[in-house]
């Protein structure tokens, strides 16, 4: 339960960062928060030739809201945007989010990059990134390039980082306003990894008639989905309890549930459409025309 | 690949401690076999059960998850900190007024937990107290005289 050895270098700015990764090579894993990456290596599930350590890179521990987004740095500290009064007024299903994300010790030192690259298949902030559609912007060295978040989570811990790639911001879109969103996640106890977890942004006008819809679930497959399917059948129609319903059940016969200790796949599936049911009706009720 | 030896130099409970190591060890070894102080512990080195929990730089981390090289310069409080001339804090009194412990594994890591939520939040509800250590596990007491402990410290500290 130790890990194994490594060499250690500590960077301070991306330019370093980016000249360590390109010098190591493939041997080499970033340490960002470690709240991951370090059970790995005490575990010896990981055996990287050297720790890139980019702890003190202050300049990726940003946050800011502009032109309609709020643009996070990689090495943002997941209690640090939880509790940013801009950021959760800016895109609310974050700041919830996070709260489910494993306990306030974790997220002193977790980052909101960190668990975007790791890329756990029931991970909050990947279900959150895809359910909203951000964008995920890379630098390797002097380029950079941004990949829609449907596009950059590609398997179980697995993203569209290349080699001597570094995560350095996401954007996510301003909750529009009037929209209601929720989070809803299955869990064995408070802080652990979802099992299923649904999210949903719902806006209605005053006659309940859906204006704009965004619903994505995680846990369930190899990656967190956005769920266009059941998003079209809800949008222009009322948002009744049983279409509610019947969304929740399309959702839960579109997707390809994974099997494993934690749960069957129909077990997941019938997870899948009461949490889906859960999230659309809670954020409708939160949008400014669910306000019954 | 060679051992390197790196210097760190941390601030535990306001004494200095220099130690030399390697890159992988961490945070909490150094803690216990540095600097000698093993009332931090390891219950299962992945960061789930929450009794290697300290404060670095005044914020709650499991030392577990971190490496001793990351700490150079920091300050660290550890549970060996929060009693002041032999004089157990409040929390502490607390904990044993109610019988918050038993083998007392689990009791470190819950009291500095417990010290960075009461100093946020200094009247939590029940919910708020068990929501808050949710991440700190214990074998023996089934939780309720913990939660008790530590909603008794929030009124001594008003």
């Amino acid at each position: 339960m130790k890990p194994p050895p490594f060499d250690y270098v500590r960077v301070s700015t991306v330019q370093e960062t980016l000249d360590a990764l390109s010098s190591v090579g493939s041997e080499a894993k970033v340490l960002a928060g470690g709240q991951s990456l370090m059970p790995l290596l005490n575990f010896r599930l990981a055996r990287p030739q050297t720790l890139v350590d980019i702890n003190p890179v202050k300049e990726l521990a940003s946050v800011s809201v502009e032109n309609g987004h709020l643009q996070v740095g990689a090495m943002m500290r997941q209690r640090d945007l939880e509790l940013h009064p801009q950021a959760a007024e800016a895109v609310p299903l974050l700041a919830e989010a996070l709260g489910y994300v494993g306990h306030v010790t974790i997220r002193n030192r977790g980052t909101v990059g960190g668990s975007l690259a790791h890329a756990d298949p029931a991970a909050e902030l990947p279900l959150v990134a895809v359910t909203l559609g951000a964008e995920m912007v890379m630098r390797r060295g002097a380029d950079s390039r941004t990949v829609p978040a449907s596009e950059f989570f590609i398997g179980p811990l697995a993203t569209a980082l290349g080699e001597d790639e570094v995560l350095t911001h996401v954007r996510f879109p301003r909750q529009p306003a009037g929209v209601g969103s929720a989070l809803r996640e299955l869990a064995r106890r408070s802080g652990d990894f979802a099992i299923v977890s649904a999210a949903a942004a719902i806006g209605l006008d005053g006659d309940r008639s859906v204006t704009s819809v965004r619903v994505g679930v995680g846990g369930v497959e190899a990656v967190p989905r956005r769920l266009e399917e059941v998003e079209s059948t809800l949008k222009g129609g009322s948002l009744t309890d049983q279409v509610v319903e019947e969304a929740a059940e399309q959702a839960a016969a579109n997707v390809e549930p994974i099997e494993d200790i934690h749960g069957t796949a129909d077990y997941r599936r019938t997870i899948t459409r009461v949490l889906t049911r859960r999230a659309i009706a809670a954020a409708a009720a939160r949008s400014n025309g669910g306000q019954r | 690949m060679t051992t390197q030896a790196n210097r760190v130099e941390v601030k535990v409970n306001g004494h200095s401690y220099v130690g030399f190591c390697e890159p992988r060890r961490t945070l909490a070894d150094f803690i216990r076999k540095n600097c000698g102080l093993t009332g931090t512990h390891l219950g299962c080195e992945h960061g789930v059960c929450g009794a290697c929990t300290v404060l670095v730089d005044g914020r709650s981390v499991r030392s577990c998850l971190m490496l001793a090289v990351q700490v150079d310069g920091a300050s660290i409080t550890t549970v060996e900190g929060m009693a002041t001339d032999g004089k157990l804090s409040p929390l502490q009194e607390a904990f044993w007024d109610n019988h918050g412990l038993q083998c007392g594994f689990c009791t470190s890591g819950i009291l500095i937990t417990a010290q960075e939520f009461l100093d946020e939040t200094p009247t939590p509800t029940e919910e708020q107290v068990r929501e808050r250590l949710s991440g700190n596990l214990c074998r023996c007491t089934g939780y309720q005289s913990i939660v008790d402990s530590v909603l008794d410290a929030a009124d001594r500290m008003k």
